[in-house]
């Protein structure tokens, strides 16, 4: 020690001297990034410091490509270009050098060499590839700072495709001595799984080796992976709950040693993490969720210190309590926590109490009864962000009697927020609310003005389109419909006398539309009046070209004669000659409508708009003209994904000699090509992925909800205790300063305290009317995705409700308790029979519920009549079958395409070598089609025709039948086979409709047997193999057995051979290509290994295994 | 998971940002300044808790904020992440940084950026929570600098000097040192615009 004491004596006077230590910051005068930041806060104007810094980079440039500058001056550099970059400024030039840093200096050297190389660059970037071996070397360095360094660059950004490469290396540190590199070699193999998760997937046993890891740091870094996988799959994951509850259980009871404790308790986010990965094993899930009871219990009763990091645990445990499988007494105790975060002065706290009210809330609405007081309070925050949360919460308990007061909320937010984000997320709520729930007519349309013109031009553009979808479909009663529309057509007359010039082009577009469809409803309303307002908004400055567009086709509409013909012929003129195309071709349209009012009146009928409109998507009408330029010489089109690709290909040089390419098939080459496009989006229609894009869209600021209604306590709170609650509040508010209450809504913070708290509960029992009483199944129906069906039923009775019970009206704020009761369960019974006789009423309308219904669901499908048709035409037409398939076991026969003349359905048989696609044709039409023909392909499989249509006539209403042969040339999970169809009438021109067709893998898989000794002699000749662990099925008496009986059902896989916990399988995918499969049990997993000849076969075949075991 | 951590002062001059996320340089530079306009707006008595704008990836992403005098500590996070949690995590980064400079203050960050970002790496890793407890972290640095304090030879004797002090009083120092009091000194400095 003393010898210690000594040396830092003799130091003294140097260390006084010197600078740049810890804590000193001197600026040293001989230190260049010192004299860089002097400069650079001496500075005045932003210009100045860029000049400053163009030349700090151009010196740094010079010095680094030098080769007289050692690894010491370029660490110097290095940090002085950290610095450049943090100010905004490019120092790609230095990237290489930091490379070299990195790959040559000394451990310190080095340091800063990686860090500047993660600062720098990204995974994407192409000088990675030129770490990958520093990496290498580190990794297998003896010094651990370097090992250490070498996994925290890792973890940072490596290239995907170079993992292979390091990782047996990183799985090795998972052994390591050292804690710290074993923690740090866990979280680079988590990294490893975000980026690449079937690189990783053999090593998920090792994983649950660092779960159990002697080391906690190693265990909780763990825990990063566990909640990774448990949100992907936590049916995979159940074992692991006990464990999870054990450590949690030690952590509570500070089994740890000291060293974890922050503030004194144990690990808080260790904790954190565990009881988010119990929440995900627990839910819905009752008998893990019973194991947790006692350990969420604990958890609850300990963490009573006030410090922050206590109510962060607090906070996780409700949300996990009210996740899991309920139990009262817990809820109750969750209740009263987030009762005190939401009663708490610390606004923090508030914030995180609103946020659990809101997850809770859909489960639970009577607390937020409880707490009505304290959410009124909030929503006069002076804070933006627990306003915002607060509207959150409203919006998740809105029905049909508060929709008009929260509605009002949102809207006030809506004008004093200034975020974008906000002000769309927000507006999209409304508008939803508006649609769900409006009360009536009148404020529906002035609910959605103000969101058209408070969203402006942010908002989603879906808002208008169901907007207008709504206007022009209508619902139930032609009566409501009529009125609804003339309602707002005077409305937007009204806006246009007014100042069109501050509306949003959005709404302006709206606008135009509805004049345009509807303003014949209103009969004291001239066409030429509206048309003058529409020509006025084409002389406004502000009017983009598409609204211009949008004005154009409204005028079009309206323009059948009168006297305004000769303004209409002044705009279509002016617009004719514009630059803009679109804005040309709506002004030509207008021109030649306008002069000739019987094609007007056959072109755009009106009130047609609910009919739908018959799109010929292959653009067939323009065959003739197509086939005449092609026959002039033009060129095939050619799709511009096709384009693109040769344009690339023409860049590279061509190794290839030139062939003959042009003139052979050209004419069915062109048909074909020019239909791949649309083939594309009808096959991406098909397969249901917009759909679940569009759910997960609407979802996202919902992300907490989604949670079932899982218990069925009664409301442990009734009116009474309400009531109760709100003495209370008034007595603690008059000792709140009042510059503490937000005041944005003046008339509240300006009255005195006693009338204000009196407006307050009326506000209160205006907000969370309906609550106590309302069914919670509508609450829970608001969780679900919002197709067009849900929310137009409930506009629907809310439209006609004021009419047969005026009494009844959600506007009224002083509602007290008595009349509200009364008043709700009146509602009940008027809204039940309206449900029912509903259906009585709808012969009347064209349009029937029933089929509105079915219409919405899937506005793109086929007039609902085919629908019912489905059922019988599938066993009429499999009687059409060929002899020699109709033993064998087909596909379910699914229409694929159908139009006015012809409908095409298809099936696919499975024979003993092979697969056969039959495709029925059936003519629907009167007439005898002519020229009929098939053509079908795929990428990955290859098509012969077994047996054409036998003529190239199809008599009217009769069914032909093709077969084609599938051979699989590349093995793929789903075969996508794309067709199209073409015909001629009697009399018409050729006309061509495509299709596609969809089969999985599955189809063409056959048992292979094989006995044990050749299974072997197989398993050692093939190169491609995969890994993966499967779920096992729920057996007590054998899983593997189960499992295996479930692959070989649906999958027609041959079990070889069972040897204790091992079993193999093979199979083949049409006679040759055979794929042998290794199962072992492990860990309460099927750890599966395939292996084949063929590359893509096993990936394929496990995807289907996986959905084999997944599906009941 | 942890997005991005920034540092700006009252000013918005960025004194450390490290992006855990790809984006491009001028997404990220749009990124501080617009995290700055939000933060800087907001008062002292509001919550600690932002929605991310557009940018940063919508309502999806939150960012965490503490103002220590004249620095700004943003955190920006997915919902993985616990609020009150990582407000403690950042008190955690202030206090090492305090322990590891003493004293810390804005001069600190602004000359040794490479050393505030070597002690980041040691508390988050990829966007990953990697170590919470301040001793831990601080014994993992000092580590590395002895590293290279025997590697820097000669010139860095007086450096060794100073660790040898530090080491000598480990041992005194406070276990938990009360929060309240950590505040960030401005020494005299011409302000920065």
């Amino acid at each position: 020690m003393s010898d210690v004491v000594e040396k830092t004596l003799t130091a003294l006077p140097s260390l006084l001297s010197l600078d740049s230590q810890p804590g000193s910051a001197k600026l040293s005068s001989s230190s260049k990034l010192g004299n860089l930041i002097r400069g650079i806060t001496e500075l005045t104007s932003k210009h100045e410091e860029e000049k400053l810094i163009q030349r700090e980079l151009l010196l740094i440039k010079e010095q680094v490509s030098s080769p007289n500058t050692t690894m010491r001056q370029m660490k110097e550099l290095m940090v002085r270009a950290i610095y450049c970059e943090m100010l905004g400024y490019g120092v790609s030039f230095s990237y290489i050098h930091a490379i070299k840093l990195a790959q040559q200096g000394n451990v310190l050297e080095k340091r800063v060499g990686y860090l500047a190389v993660s600062l720098f660059l990204n995974e994407g970037h192409e000088l990675l590839l030129l770490l990958v071996n520093t990496v290498l070397k580190d990794l297998q360095s003896t010094n651990l700072i370097e090992v250490c360094m070498a996994l925290t660059v890792v973890s940072q950004m490596f290239p995907k495709d170079m993992i292979p490469a390091i990782l047996p290396l990183v799985e090795e540190k998972l052994n390591h001595p050292k804690e710290i590199i074993r923690r740090k070699a866990v979280l680079a193999l988590y990294k490893f799984y975000l980026i690449a998760p079937n690189q990783v997937q053999h090593i998920h046993n090792k994983f649950r080796k660092a779960l159990c890891d002697k080391d906690p740091g190693v265990m909780s870094a763990s825990l990063h992976i566990y909640l990774q996988l448990i949100q992907e799959n936590p049916e995979g994951y159940k074992d692991l709950a006990p464990s999870f509850v054990t450590i949690l259980k030690q952590v509570v009871a500070g089994k740890l040693p000291m060293d974890f404790n922050y503030h004194s308790v144990p690990a808080p986010w260790l904790q954190i993490h565990l009881l988010r990965i119990l929440s995900l094993l627990g839910k819905s899930d009752q008998s893990t969720s019973e194991i947790m009871y006692e350990i969420l219990d604990e958890s609850l009763r300990r963490a009573e210190m006030n410090h922050n990091i206590t109510y962060a645990i607090l906070y996780e445990c409700v949300k996990c309590v009210y996740t899991i499988h309920p139990k009262s007494d817990l809820l109750e105790k969750a209740a009263k926590c987030i009762g005190n975060f939401v009663l708490s002065p610390k606004i923090n706290l508030k914030y995180l109490g609103l946020k659990a009210l809101t997850y809770v809330v859909q489960q639970d609405p009577k607390l937020a009864l409880q707490h009505q007081m304290t959410i009124i309070e909030c929503l006069d925050h002076p804070d933006l962000i627990i306003k915002r949360e607060t509207l959150e919460l409203l919006f998740r308990i809105t029905n049909e009697q508060n929709v008009t007061v929260i509605v009002e909320k949102m809207l006030d937010f809506l004008q004093i927020n200034k975020d974008d984000h906000t002000t769309i997320d927000l507006v999209g709520k409304v508008a939803e609310l508006a649609e769900k729930y409006a009360p009536d007519n009148e404020w529906f349309i002035e609910t959605m003005n103000t969101v058209f013109s408070v969203g402006g031009d942010l908002l989603q553009p879906d808002i208008p389109n169901s907007f207008l979808k709504l206007l022009s479909e209508g619902f139930d009663s032609v009566e409501e419909d009529k009125k609804l529309r003339l309602f707002a057509v005077n409305s937007y007359v009204s806006l246009l006398e007014g100042g069109p010039s501050k509306l949003p082009q959005r709404f302006l577009q709206v606008i135009c539309w509805v004049l345009g469809e509807f303003s014949h409803l209103r009969e004291d309303l001239e066409p030429d009046v509206v048309l003058r307002m529409l020509a006025k908004l084409l002389d406004m400055k502000s009017s983009s070209s598409e609204t211009k567009c949008w004005v154009l086709m409204a005028m079009t509409k309206l323009c059948s004669g009168g006297a305004a013909l000769a303004l209409v012929q002044d705009v279509s003129e002016t617009y004719s000659s514009s630059l803009d195309t679109m804005l040309r071709q709506r002004a030509q349209e207008l021109q030649i409508l306008s002069q000739d009012s019987k094609l007007q009146a056959k072109v755009l009928p009106r009130s047609a708009s609910m009919e739908p409109v018959e799109v010929d998507s292959s653009l067939s009408f323009l065959d003739g003209f197509v086939s005449e330029a092609l026959a002039a010489g033009a060129a095939p089109y050619k799709p511009p994904h096709q384009r693109q690709e040769e344009l690339s290909r023409s860049k590279a040089l061509n190794m290839e000699p030139y062939g003959l390419s042009l003139p052979i098939g050209m004419s069915s080459c062109s048909v074909t090509d020019r239909q791949s496009p649309t083939l594309l989006s009808i096959s991406s229609g098909l397969s249901g992925d917009s759909a679940d894009f569009s759910h997960k869209g609407s979802s996202a600021a919902l992300k907490l909800d989604g949670v079932k209604r899982l218990w069925g306590r009664d409301g442990y709170l009734a009116k009474k205790e309400a009531a109760e609650e709100a003495p209370q509040v008034e007595a603690a508010s008059p000792v709140r300063s009042p510059s503490q209450r937000g005041d944005t809504d003046g008339s509240v913070s300006q009255t005195p305290t006693p009338e204000c708290d009196q407006e307050k509960q009326q506000l209160a029992s205006s907000l969370f009317v309906g609550l106590a009483t309302q069914s919670s199944v509508c609450l829970m129906g608001k969780s679900e995705p919002t197709s067009q069906r849900f929310r137009r039923k409930p506009k629907a009775s809310g439209g006609s409700e004021p009419m047969s019970n005026p009494l009844a009206s959600p506007s009224d704020g002083a509602d007290n308790v008595l009349p509200q009761n009364l008043l709700d369960s009146s509602d009940l019974d008027v809204s039940s029979p309206e449900q029912t006789h509903g259906l009585p009423q709808d012969p009347d309308t064209p349009n029937g519920s029933c089929t509105a219904e079915e219409e919405s669901a899937d506005p793109m499908a086929e007039p609902s009549a085919h629908e019912d048709l489905d059922r019988s035409r599938d066993s009429c037409l499999s009687s059409h079958l060929p002899a020699e398939l109709s033993a064998l076991s087909h596909s379910e026969i699914t229409s694929l395409c159908s139009n006015q003349s012809l409908d095409v359905s298809a099936c696919h048989v499975q024979r003993e070598d092979s697969v056969v696609l039959v495709v029925f044709v059936s003519n629907r039409s009167d007439f005898c089609l002519q020229q009929m023909r098939l053509q079908v392909q795929s990428e990955e499989l290859e098509v012969s025709c077994a047996s054409d249509c036998p003529s190239e006539e199809l008599k009217s209403h009769s069914v032909a039948v093709c077969q084609y042969l599938l051979t699989v040339q590349r093995p793929s999970v789903h075969f996508d086979l794309s067709a199209t169809v073409s015909w001629q009438l009697p009399a018409g021109s050729p006309q061509t409709a495509p299709f596609s067709y969809k089969l999985p893998l599955t189809g063409f898989i056959r048992a292979l047997r094989l006995s044990t000794e050749e299974y072997g002699a197989m398993w050692l000749a093939y190169s491609h193999d995969t890994k993966l662990n499967l779920t096992l099925m729920d057996d007590d008496q054998d899983p593997l057995a189960a499992t295996l009986h479930v692959l070989k059902r649906k999958l027609q896989l041959h079990v070889v051979e069972i040897i204790g916990v091992e079993a193999i399988v093979a199979c083949c995918l049409q006679q040759d290509q055979p794929c042998l499969m290794h199962c072992r049990v492990h860990a309460g997993m099927l750890a599966v290994w395939l292996r084949s000849p063929v590359p893509d076969l096993p990936d394929c075949l496990l995807y289907h295994c996986q959905r084999a075991l997944q599906e009941p | 998971m942890i997005k991005a951590i920034l540092i700006f002062n009252n000013h918005g001059k960025p004194r450390l940002s490290k992006f855990y996320e790809h984006y491009n340089e001028d997404t990220e530079q749009q990124i501080i300044r617009e995290t700055f306009h939000l933060v800087s707006k907001r008062d002292e008595n509001v919550c600690n808790f932002l929605e991310g704008g557009l940018l940063i990836g919508g309502s999806d992403y939150k960012l965490i904020y503490r103002h220590y005098a004249t620095l700004y500590f943003v955190f920006c996070v997915d919902s993985s992440e616990s609020e009150l949690g990582i407000l403690d995590l950042i008190q955690v980064f202030v206090e090492t940084l305090d322990k590891c400079f003493e004293n810390v203050c804005e001069l600190d960050l602004i000359f040794h950026v490479d050393k505030v970002h070597h002690i980041l790496a040691e508390m988050v890793m990829g966007g990953m929570v990697l170590e919470t407890n301040m001793n831990e972290i601080i014994m993992q640095v000092d580590a590395q600098n002895k590293m290279e304090k025997s590697e820097a030879g000669i010139a860095g004797a007086p450096a060794r000097a100073v660790s040898a002090v530090k080491n000598m009083n480990l041992p005194e120092m406070p276990k938990n040192i009360n929060i309240g009091d950590i505040s960030i000194k401005v020494p005299n400095l011409p302000s920065f615009k």
